[in-house]
């Protein structure tokens, strides 16, 4: 008999995941931590290695079906497997009589998760026939230990038919509930959620009322040629949280200049060491350095707010999110701890995510859980540009193209290489001067490295 | 392949009559399916109608009315001793289960449900192959299949002999005779619901129980109302306890017993083995398929009861506890839609579970000692019966009505009710789980006067702090509430 792949939990929050890509079909022979199918949720898209190994049987997904984590995805032989459990199709076998002797699980909680591993213990020997065995705990006390033991009080509050309705129109009732703002759903809510296109609301709990109510478009094709194009689930999630920062926080952008004629050539110098340690020594990896530095002298631009508690959480860690442009839209991975890392090792780790990102194998964890984000477009051009701040973060770093421009120094033009930098933040939080000190802070540590020893950490 | 019969194709293949079984082939005719419903029995019923529920609540009735008419001798009604005469009480009982399956074989009729009667093993992901009690056989390829085979009863080494001395549930339920000394193995439901009817009949019923409780499970609370009651009603129940060695002799058993405070060698007329139930995943051929069974036997379904196998279902007893009769039906339901293409899923707010001793035992949704174990905080609101007209004029204070509220949203999140009618009382709160309404929904509902139903009305009260006929000043209780 087959074991069971199951979709592994993929990350907090996320539910399901829709198959992208199948790398595998029946027969084929897969290796554990081999990569099985693409998948993509809210948050990204990836590659699922198996954590078994053994010949395929069935596929029992299908490329655009919506996954459930716990949901069995792949039925498989296992290669090599020791013996397991008496097969349950063994009770008429010599087995038999040791499979009657192995007491069921004792009593209690036991979590649906990996069952899959228990069957592989192999059975505890049968006790002496003169010594009953325990009994095993009569048919009560099971309400919890079913996978699906019904979760009383789930989120909404929906009678049976109304559940039932939703499903046959395909409509969540948790975003029908948030849609209203309410934990309560009736058959109409669910019909009227239905009808105005099942549009996902933008905010949880919506900032102002009626705001981000999807307003009705006109029909353009009166006017020519158009072509409707599904948004990705990156690209809804992505819209979402933009709206909502739009929205809800009062943002300021500052811009400053940094004066990098020395690090310029200090960057060229030291590029080919940085290449055969295997990373690139991009103004990304240097500002995430510098950066690393300025966050501990200017914490509050590290921090979160909190509205409901009136507090504000700041952080011991600096994780910096990278914005990065792939052909699926904008991925944000972040490095961990870049305050523990130099250029040498935040070049590496950033070119190692970079790739990720652009190769489809990153996971939601690797794009969770950062304080700050930088975002750099100089590459492709531009003198300035207002970034807006991914929340729960209070600011982000645009950078734009730098250039070779004439400066007044010492009673005389001289043509000095400057990088233009912007600071957008949370006014809430963050006042102006703290913003501008932070920048400056920026600057001068790129025109003075030596600043960065003598001030950071 | 000449040696083999012909190969019949058929739409969908039912694997058991039950009340799981034969209600998805019922559903799944009425959704204009070509249904073959395949089970042993001469007619639909499963263990619940020939083995279950339905005879043994046939017998716990008339336990009730032999207890009935000897407490009516304090109210002043003496009926004397009841003669009771076991082999009509025994045929009357079939007859019960007679009427109702047959009923089943003619709803199954007119549905053109078609029958077999033996039992079915896979050959592959969409063969059978049907052994028919008559001794024939033969193949079905079908589009769906879903399973059906229900549960066994749980055997013991060492008490797994075929002596007529040793009963299971099944055997008990023939009612051979009322032996003078009985003892029963497993302090479970069965275990207890047996026991009810055997003490009533005039056996000495003497019960262990291998834990340290009646009741595995369920909330002490309630558990310890019924156990005040067996402790008159019993011989002993003896728990921590558990059968060492037991020997046969020509007409008695000679029991060997461990642990716990009862004498440790004695004797009994009959033992009845009631230690839970095991799922009849075997033997049905499930290797040829995908299918996957969990660490207990039992086959591993998704929410619309769709096996590993896309064409093939499992629900009931054999695809997961709680092994009842309500649930099965519910998921023969769901997969027989799903089976015809709707988007439906097995996701109940709660499953009730009722335990038909005297006083009945019922519970849903959460349960304290689960809300403990998750730290998850309750509000509880417990109105005792002692304070319910209506359980007075039975006579039946012995009672209690608990209501498990989410203290900041007041939802309904559970009850747990023991006393005179709980399994009758226990639906009402289902729904209100299923609605998800909130303590005042089941306070501010009139309840007629004077019912037992009104307990849950006033359990509503008391969770919101005020109750017409309980003084209890407003608490917020923590997480678990206050058991004890």
């Amino acid at each position: 008999m087959s074991k069971t792949f199951t979709l592994p939990a993929l990350g907090e929050g996320i539910d399901f995941a829709t198959v992208v890509e199948l790398f595998v079909k029946p027969g084929d022979t897969i290796a554990e931590e081999q990569a099985i199918m693409s998948l993509e949720t809210d948050k990204a898209q990836f590659e699922l290695p198996s954590t078994m190994a053994g010949t395929i049987e069935r596929v029992l997904v299908a490329v655009g079906d919506d996954v459930a984590i716990g949901q069995a995805v792949l039925a498989i032989a296992e290669s090599g497997a020791p013996a397991a459990a008496p097969p349950p199709d063994a009770a008429e076998t010599p087995q038999a009589a040791a499979e009657k002797a192995v007491p069921p699980a004792p009593a209690g909680p036991v979590a649906p998760g990996p069952a899959l591993e228990k069957v592989k213990t192999p059975p505890r020997p049968p006790p002496p026939a003169t010594n009953a065995a325990p009994e095993p705990p009569a048919a009560p006390a099971r309400e919890e230990r079913s996978p699906d033991a019904p979760r009383p009080g789930g989120s909404v509050a929906a009678a049976p038919s109304v559940r039932r309705l939703a499903r046959e129109l395909g409509v969540r009732l948790e975003d029908v509930a948030a849609s209203l703002g309410s934990a309560r759903v009736t058959a109409s809510d669910v019909e009227a959620f239905k009808r105005s296109g099942g549009v996902r609301p933008a905010a949880e709990p919506p900032p102002v009322a009626g705001l981000l109510q999807p307003q009705p478009l006109p029909d353009f094709s009166r006017w020519g040629e158009i072509e409707i194009e599904d948004m990705s689930k990156i690209r809804r999630k992505t819209a979402e949280n933009m709206a909502r920062a739009w929205i809800e926080i009062p943002t300021v952008t500052h811009h400053d200049e940094a004066d990098i004629t020395k690090l310029e050539r200090l960057r060229k110098r030291y590029a080919p060491r940085v290449k055969e340690a295997g990373g690139n020594l991009t103004w990304t990896a240097i500002l995430l350095n510098v950066l690393a530095g300025a966050l501990k002298r200017f914490p509050k631009l590290n921090a979160s707010v909190d509205m409901a508690g009136h507090r504000i959480i700041y952080k011991k860690y600096v994780h910096i999110g990278v914005a990065v442009d792939t052909e699926r839209g904008l991925l944000v991975p972040v490095i961990r701890d870049v305050d523990e890392k130099n250029v040498v090792e935040l070049a590496k780790a950033l070119h190692e995510m970079s790739e990720a990102a652009r190769s489809r194998n990153i996971t939601p964890e690797m794009m969770q859980g950062a304080t700050f984000t930088i975002t750099n477009l100089g590459g492709i051009g531009g003198v300035a540009f207002n970034p807006i701040v991914n929340p729960p973060q209070v600011a982000i770093l645009g950078v734009s193209r730098s250039s070779t421009r004439p400066v007044w120094r010492d009673e005389k033009f001289e043509p000095r290489q400057i990088l233009p930098l912007a600071v957008s933040y949370d006014h809430r939080i963050i006042d102006g001067a703290e913003a501008a000190r932070f920048l400056r802070w920026v600057c001068e540590a790129l025109e003075e490295p030596f600043l960065l020893d003598l001030e950071g950490q | 392949m000449s040696s083999g019969p012909a190969v019949v194709e058929a739409g969908v293949v039912v694997l058991g009559a039950g009340p799981g079984g034969y209600a998805a082939a019922f559903r799944a005719a009425d959704l204009g399916l070509d249904v073959t419903l395949i089970d042993p029995e001469p007619e639909p019923g499963g263990v619940c109608l020939f083995r279950g529920c339905i005879p043994s609540k046939a017998l716990l009735h008339q336990a009730a009315l032999i207890d009935e008419a000897a407490a009516a001798a304090e109210r002043g009604i003496a009926f004397g001793r009841p003669e009771i005469d076991l082999a009509r009480l025994r045929a009357w009982k079939d007859g019960v289960v007679q009427t109702l399956t047959r009923g089943l074989g003619q709803l199954a009729k007119s549905r053109g449900v078609r029958r077999m009667h033996g039992r079915g093993a896979f050959l592959d992901r969409d063969l059978l192959e049907v052994t028919t009690e008559e001794g024939g056989w033969s193949r079905l390829r079908f589009q769906h299949c879903i399973v059906a085979t229900g549960s066994r009863p749980a055997v013991v080494p060492g008490l797994d002999t075929d002596s007529p001395l040793v009963m299971n549930s099944t055997e008990a339920l023939e009612l051979p005779d009322a032996p003078g000394r009985l003892l029963v193995v497993g302090g479970g439901y069965i275990g207890l619901e047996l026991a009810t009817v055997y003490a009533a009949l005039g056996s000495k019923v003497t019960v262990v129980e291998m834990t340290d409780g009646l009741l595995p499970g369920v909330d002490r609370d309630l558990v310890r109302v019924l156990a005040k009651r067996l402790g008159q009603r019993l011989e002993a129940v003896l728990l921590g306890t558990k059968v060492a060695k037991l020997t046969l002799e020509a007409d008695r058993c000679r029991v060997a017993l461990e642990g716990g405070a009862g004498s440790p060698e004695q004797t009994f007329d009959r033992v009845l083995v009631a230690v839970g139930r095991r799922p009849n995943a075997s033997g049905l051929g499930l290797k040829h398929t995908a299918v996957t069974l969990d660490e207990r036997g039992f086959v591993v379904v998704d929410a619309q009861r769709r096996t590993a196998e896309r064409g093939i279902f499992a629900i009931g007893d054999v695809a997961g506890e709680p092994m009842l009769a309500h649930k099965a039906t519910h998921e023969g339901l769901v997969a027989a839609e799903a089976v015809a293409g709707r988007p439906v899923a097995f996701e109940p707010a709660a499953i009730p579970a009722v335990v038909y001793t005297d006083p009945e035992i019922a519970w849903c949704g959460l349960t304290e000692a689960r809300a403990k174990r998750e730290g998850r905080a309750v509000q509880v609101g417990r109105f005792p019966w002692a304070a319910s007209g209506r359980a007075l004029t039975l006579g039946r204070g012995d009672g209690l009505t608990k209501l498990l509220v989410d203290p900041d949203s007041r939802r309904v999140l559970g009850a747990g009710i023991v006393g005179h009618g709980a399994g009758e009382l226990i639906a009402e709160v289902v729904h209100a789980i299923e609605m998800g309404a909130v303590a005042e929904d089941l306070a501010l509902t009139i309840h007629p006067h004077p019912t037992l139903s009104e307990t849950v009305m006033e359990a509503a009260e008391v969770a919101l702090g005020q109750a017409v006929h309980i003084y209890a000043p407003a608490t917020r209780r923590g997480a678990g509430g206050t058991e004890g």
